[in-house]
């Protein structure tokens, strides 16, 4: 109810300032659409942290405005066309689903720019994507995970069988395994992104099956006080999740999309904005890693920041051969480096993991 | 590769029964005296927030669910209020019922993600607990579980053996004689109303303060439109909403289980069986006409105005 306000304020105010001696000076306005709450404190939150980051730098020379909970779908175009007709200039839609109706409406509305999180399609010259290289994060998350557990059963809350999450999987599981030869992943898929109760009962099944550090691709904080009741270790997912810390939560995989939002205005109020493809990792800030808390013996922080600080300097890539497919055959040959394109198709597990990737 | 560990199981299912469990047997309640509330998600979920601030400030869980149950019944007093007295339709009220639930919890709730509600101790000691299979099972719970238990033992003593129980089921069959033979029909549904949004923030406590110990927007996602689907799998009988519920969660709880057993079967299905069951069940009880004729009340979502 409250966004609906916000949708008729901008409109109002945009209708208000069509004024033409004002043209000039209008606040460049800059649309959210989120998958989730901004009080998910995941995913969502770190989103709109971001969103409050752009007001404050731009002060009065931006305008934002948000809709949350936006399913991905039908209701996803409706929501944008409203948002492009109110006048905003650049729209970012922050959710994988949101990519057919972030093309779709891009095509009507051909003089607002589009930025789609996480999606590869930019069918038109005002779409330009962008996405973190969360696979970095995941194998700093995986090689604490190898030391920390006592088990060898690590559990992972998977949300659904794309890419993006089979890639963290795999990227988590080489980094274990390097540490640790004995570990096993257990995997649940929640077929979710957001949901505190799935994600809390997910997090006690893997620990009644014997896992005692658990890793969540889910975007709640629910499992984290499964895991403090268990006793149990996780990470923080999206965001720093420190209210947990320093016990379950003993790191976190951090999305900072600030500086990326505030340069991407600047270039819409510059008029430099071109359609561009964004895929940026530790190095440039986009993945942050939480402080690794002291519920980690020295040596592992030592040795996690070390693989931290190669994989930013661009010593290191988390996928680096020699690595085989689950089906034993051979993948990437003795110091061979996954492409890109590889990495954003990934549809296969390594060698190591047992299960089946869902269809 | 391990198995699955049957008491963790039925432990784990019972815990994640009881909101929905909860919303049901109120919501029974409800459609047996001829009234359809569409709204138990929003109550629900407004019992949620409710519960979840005034146990985090107030440091007792008691509170909390005391305050989850107050708050459920006032949203439902909004509803009883206009289908009872303002004659509005059912359906569409109930609908606005749970977007308002829904708006204004996350509104209530700005600030408490993240907090972290009170221990709720469990009413037998920790050593009951560690007997052998039948402790974790029957003494390992908090005090609203063994609630939600009795309350079906309640409802179905109250609705089927008691006078007042038959009053309700009058009024849900044919509030006109109801009426003419001086039964205040208004008023005995506003009552059954409010309990059903009494048990509905009940529920919604229980998820909060118990099951997932945080509060976040929208968290009952969707919990409360399966209490409504349970009413009818259960064909309006009290422990068939009971069995329903614990079916209901034991997929839940069994399908997460096979999974991280690493058993190797197809997960997508799993994970969608409960909502499948529920579906075919609707099904099954819509296609044989006279037996939902006998068990709906006849009443149902139909608008009650005294003449005479």
């Amino acid at each position: 109810m409250k966004t609906l306000t916000k949708i008729m304020a901008v409109s109002a105010l945009s209708l208000g300032l069509a004024a033409p001696a004002l043209a000039q000076d209008d606040p460049t306005q800059v649309g959210f659409i989120y998958v989730g709450s901004i009080g998910d404190l995941g995913w969502t939150y770190e989103h709109d942290r971001a969103r409050l980051a752009v007001e404050e730098h731009f002060g009065d020379a931006v305008e934002t405005s948000y809709v949350e909970n936006v399913p991905e779908g039908a209701d996803a175009e409706r929501v944008l066309t409203q948002m492009a007709l109110s006048g905003a200039d650049l729209i970012f839609t922050t959710s994988f689903g949101y990519m057919d109706p972030t093309n779709a409406v891009a095509e009507r509305f051909p003089n607002v720019r589009f930025e789609h999180a996480t999606g590869y399609r930019r069918d038109h010259p005002n779409v330009s994507t962008y996405s973190a290289r969360f696979y970095e994060g995941r194998a700093v998350m995986g090689h604490i995970a190898g030391h920390m557990t006592e088990s060898n059963i690590v559990g992972y809350i998977a949300s659904f069988p794309i890419p993006e999450v089979i890639r963290g999987i795999n990227s988590a599981f080489i980094h274990a395994r390097e540490v640790n030869p004995d570990v096993e992943f257990r995997i649940v898929w929640a077929y979710t992104w957001f949901d505190p109760a799935v994600e809390a009962d997910a997090a006690q099944a893997l620990i009644d099956q014997g896992a005692d550090v658990i890793m969540q691709h889910t975007d709640s904080t629910a499992p984290m006080t499964v895991l403090a009741e268990a006793g149990a270790f996780g990470f923080g997912q999206a965001s720093d999740m420190y209210q947990f810390a320093p016990a379950p939560r003993i790191s976190a995989i951090i999305d900072d999309w600030a500086p990326y939002y505030i340069a991407r205005t600047q270039a819409v109020m510059d008029g430099t904005w071109e359609s561009t493809d964004t895929w940026d990792g530790i190095g440039p800030g986009m993945v942050g890693i939480g402080e690794m808390t002291d519920a980690i013996p020295e040596e592992v922080r030592a040795s996690a920041q070390a693989l931290q600080a190669a994989i930013a300097a661009g010593d290191y890539h988390p996928f680096t051969g020699p690595l085989n497919r689950q089906d034993g055959s051979a993948w990437l040959a003795e110091g061979e480096v996954a492409d890109d394109g590889t990495l954003l198709g990934m549809n296969f597990y390594v060698e190591g993991i047992t299960g089946d990737v869902p269809n | 590769m391990m198995g699955i560990d049957p008491i963790t199981l039925i432990v784990a299912l019972i815990t994640v029964s009881t909101p929905v469990l909860l919303a049901a047997i109120g919501e029974l309640v409800v459609e047996k005296t001829g009234v359809l509330n569409l709204g138990v998600e929003g109550m629900m979920i407004t019992g949620a927030v409710m519960g979840f601030v005034v146990a985090v400030n107030t440091g007792s869980p008691t509170l909390g669910f005391l305050a989850g149950m107050a708050s459920g019944m006032a949203l439902s007093l909004i509803f009883g209020v206009l289908t009872q007295l303002l004659l509005s339709n059912q359906v569409a009220t109930g609908l606005a019922l749970t977007l308002f639930g829904l708006g204004l919890s996350a509104l209530l709730g700005v600030g408490y993600p993240g907090s972290t509600p009170p221990v709720v101790s469990d009413p037998f000691p920790a050593a009951m607990a560690e007997i052998p299979v039948i402790g974790p099972i029957l003494f390992g719970h908090s005090l609203v579980i063994y609630l939600s238990v009795l309350l079906v033992a309640a409802v179905w003593y109250v609705l089927g053996y008691t006078k007042m129980g038959l009053i309700i089921r009058a009024v849900g069959e044919n509030h006109d004689a109801a009426h003419a033979l001086g039964y205040k029909v208004i008023r005995i549904r506003l009552m059954a109303i409010m309990f059903g949004g009494a048990c509905a923030g009940l529920g919604g406590a229980f998820l909060s303060i118990v099951r997932v110990q945080n509060w976040v927007d929208g968290m009952t996602a969707g919990a409360g439109w399966i209490a409504l689907a349970l009413v009818v799998f259960a064909s309006w009988k009290p422990w068939r909403a009971l069995l329903g519920a614990y079916l209901f969660g034991g997929v839940t709880a069994l399908q997460l289980r096979l999974q991280a057993a690493g058993i190797d079967i197809p997960v997508e299905i799993l994970a969608m069986s409960p909502y499948v069951i529920t579906i075919v069940v609707l099904v099954i009880m819509s296609s044989d006409k006279s037996r939902t004729a006998l068990n709906a009340p006849a009443a149902l979502g139909k608008v009650f105005h005294a003449t005479g």
